[in-house]
């Protein structure tokens, strides 16, 4: 397998320009970028800096008007809309900015929906559902209409819902966004350890420092340019020192998925702690 | 989990039957259980799985607007029950305009030229009738005298009626489904047998009371049910030679001939002989003139086509409602399918879901409106215009409704499939 040296999304010299006539944006002005596979890459910039665009791009939601991307090795140019939609439910997991639960299905139901769409709608499925809604804390809320959910908690479920596929790609856009310091915490360990997967990529779009350890990488993106891309906090492939448990790929892959009590502590920084703490983008 | 019936069965049997039989029984039964405990683990594991995920959205989708569910369930049902009626008044006619022809001993009809329907009395010389019976494979030829009379009540009040009269030892037509009285008693002097729902119409109370046709009295010995005329002119039987007198037919006349074949006689064949033996008559198969009257009535007449026209108009309405409403309530959860569409699914599977849409109200509203319809249809039974209701209509109605709502669904489903993922992003 080579998963972990092609990248399971790639993106080169992307434009994209949005809306028609005097509200026309160009929201991406050429923009390059690869998601590795057991990578956890962080998109910061100010709102408006083109995130939400760059994800969908990457996603298969929208085409680019110049430039290709690659999905799982497929290119999205020229697509039609029947193969873009097979591609993002093949390959792509999202969590939307805000959420969209169905307000008639419950928690569960609405994250078994994805594999329903996927035709798998075989016995395991419900325990399947379970299992993500319980990754994300929320075991004991099934039977809940996202009406009956705090906002917090519909996030939790639009994060299960986009984990529940297992697929290769996922995208988060603000995920911890109306999450409190423990809640957050907890998501985006659920995230870094599916970002273990050398086979799977993570890519989380996000104003919260909170989320600056768990990070592979950090691109930043200004008025639709890619102006920096460093290393995270939690690991650089070049510069970090091997972990305990390393294997062949760039990265440590834990044997297991961890739930969000089994986070290590010294993983998560102390000032990262307050749930208020949705600072600047270039903070850190 | 076997169930408790079958122990208690069981029980019985090892105490009271004989040993071979109880061995036999026993084994049966043991099968009968295996097939309840399968069953009865299919089911749970069916209810464990609930409902197919597309098929709760549909649902859900329906019920999340209980006004615009309600607006389309009467829509469905006032289509279906319009389409109903016309269809059930449709076969309810047909079957009242041939229902004479369908209960006659007759094989083959000699008729006067030119007869339309069952109820046009011109008047055959019994000359046909002997050339008839010489012809080979005719068993017998029975005379059948019919006409319009005036029926004079015992309160002094008259009312026109139509005189059937035929031999009273069979061979014609008589009357049937008599609930009161015997057809044998028409062979006593001015005696007649009418159906009860016409008492009030002749102004009697039942069986003895009599009236008078041509100042002669007419006693009724007879009751039946159910024999009811198109025209609700009510039909009165009588034996022939009473008929003739009460109408003042000429002896040697009759209004039809009715001829029996011999059971290896080729009715056809037999026809086309008998036709070509005599003049100024036609002859015809029971087929050829039930669908003679059936054709003259109900679309002679132009009922059939208002039938026709009306249900056609109850489609037609029911479709514009069902296909508004969903519509709008595809418009309601545009967001929605946006979504669906935004985690991947394809456009198959968002059709399904609003063909299940369909499908559901459809079904919803397809109970209610055959619910609806046998209450017309008992509620008819004994009127002038009584609604009928077969299995095929039925059958045929289900199907209508679904493909109503399948059609109904193109609008939405136009409207679902050109969603752009993307507009879930900037929501
Ligand atoms: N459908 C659209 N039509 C026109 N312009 C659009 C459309 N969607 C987004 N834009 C514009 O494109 C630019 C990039 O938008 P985008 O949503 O990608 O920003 P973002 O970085 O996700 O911002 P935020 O942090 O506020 O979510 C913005 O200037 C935005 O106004
Ligand atoms: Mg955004």
């Amino acid at each position: 397998m080579t998963a972990a040296t092609t990248p399971i999304v790639e993106a080169v010299d992307v434009e994209k320009t949005l809306g028609e006539g005097a509200g026309r944006v160009q929201a991406l002005r050429g923009v390059s970028l690869a998601l590795k596979g057991g990578e956890l890459t962080l998109l910061m910039g100010p709102s408006g800096s083109g995130k939400t665009t760059l994800l969908s791009i990457l996603g298969g939601m929208l085409t680019p008007t110049r430039g290709t991307v690659r999905l799982a090795g497929e290119t999205t140019t020229g697509a039609g809309p029947e193969t873009l939609a097979r591609l993002r439910r093949t390959h792509v997991g999202f969590v939307f900015q805000s959420y969209h639960l169905f307000p008639t299905l419950t928690a569960i139901e609405n994250v078994r929906l994805v594999l329903d769409v996927r035709g798998e709608h075989g016995e395991d499925a419900p325990e399947r559902a379970a299992a993500a809604l319980a990754t994300v804390g929320l075991a004991h809320k099934h039977h809940a209409f996202p009406r009956e959910l705090s906002g917090g908690e519909q996030q939790r479920v639009a994060i299960a819902r986009a984990v529940v596929g297992r697929t290769a790609a996922l995208f988060a856009d603000e995920p911890t966004a109306s999450l409190d310091g423990d809640n957050g915490r907890a998501i985006m360990t659920v995230l870094a350890d599916i970002a273990k997967d050398p086979r799977r990529a993570v890519l989380v779009v996000t104003h919260d420092p909170r989320t600056l350890p768990f990070a592979d990488r950090i691109v930043r993106i200004e008025d639709g340019r890619i102006v920096a891309e460093e290393a995270g906090a939690h690991a650089g492939p070049a510069p970090r020192e091997p972990a305990p448990n390393e294997s062949a790929s760039p990265k440590s892959v834990s044997p297991k998925s961890v739930s969000p009590e089994s986070v290590s502590p010294e993983s998560v920084s102390p000032e990262s702690a307050s749930p208020e703490s949705q600072g600047s983008p270039h903070a850190p | 989990m076997r169930p408790g019936w079958i122990e208690r069965i069981d029980m019985r049997l090892r105490t009271a039957a004989g040993p071979a039989l109880r061995s036999g029984a026993a084994s049966a039964l043991s099968r009968l259980g295996d097939a309840a405990d399968a069953l009865h683990e299919h089911l749970a594991r069916a209810r464990k799985r609930g409902l197919p995920l597309i098929v709760l959205l549909a649902w859900r989708n329906l019920f999340h607007d209980r006004v615009r569910l309600v607006t389309t369930v009467i829509g469905i049902v006032f289509s279906v029950i319009l389409v109903t009626v016309q269809i059930g008044l449709y076969l309810g006619f047909e079957r009242m305009v041939t229902t004479m022809i369908d209960h006659a001993d007759a094989d083959l009809w000699i008729v006067p030229k030119g007869t339309r329907n069952f109820e046009d009395p011109s008047l055959l010389d019994d000359r046909q009738r002997f050339r008839a019976l010489s012809i080979a494979g005719v068993a017998d030829v029975a005379p059948l005298v019919l006409g319009f009379a005036e029926w004079r009540r015992p309160d002094g009040g008259a009312t026109p009626v139509f005189v059937v009269g035929s031999d009273p030892r069979g061979g014609g037509l008589g009357p049937w489904n008599v609930v009161e009285g015997r057809v044998d008693a028409l062979a006593t002097p001015f005696s007649v047998a009418v159906d009860r729902s016409y008492f009030g119409r002749l102004g009697v109370r039942g069986l003895g009371d009599a009236g008078e046709l041509r100042d002669q009295k007419a006693r009724i010995v007879a009751v039946t049910s159910g024999i009811r005329s198109f025209t609700t002119t009510p039909y009165v039987f009588a034996a022939y030679d009473r008929a003739r007198a009460y109408m003042n037919t000429p002896a040697d006349r009759a209004t039809y001939f009715l001829v029996r074949l011999r059971p290896d006689a080729d009715a056809t064949a037999v026809r086309d002989r008998i036709q070509g033996n005599i003049a100024d008559a036609e002859v015809l198969t029971r087929a050829e003139f039930r669908e003679r009257s059936r054709s003259f009535w109900l679309f002679g007449t132009g009922a059939g086509a208002a039938l026709f026209g009306g249900a056609l108009l109850g489609i037609v309405v029911g479709t514009v409602i069902v296909a508004q409403t969903l519509y709008s309530s595809t418009k309601d959860h545009i967001a929605e399918f946006a979504t669906l569409r935004a985690i991947g699914s394809s456009t198959r599977y968002i059709v399904e879901v609003i063909l299940w849409q369909a499908l559901l109200s459809a079904v919803v509203g397809f109970l209610l409106a055959t619910a609806a319809g046998v209450v017309i249809v008992v509620l008819t039974a004994d009127s002038a215009l009584p609604v009928v209701m077969t299995p095929g209509l039925v059958l045929g109605l289900l199907v209508l409704t679904v493909v109503m709502c399948a059609v109904s669904a193109v609008a939405a489903i136009r409207e679902v499939v050109r969603i752009d993922p993307a507009t879930v992003l900037s929501r």
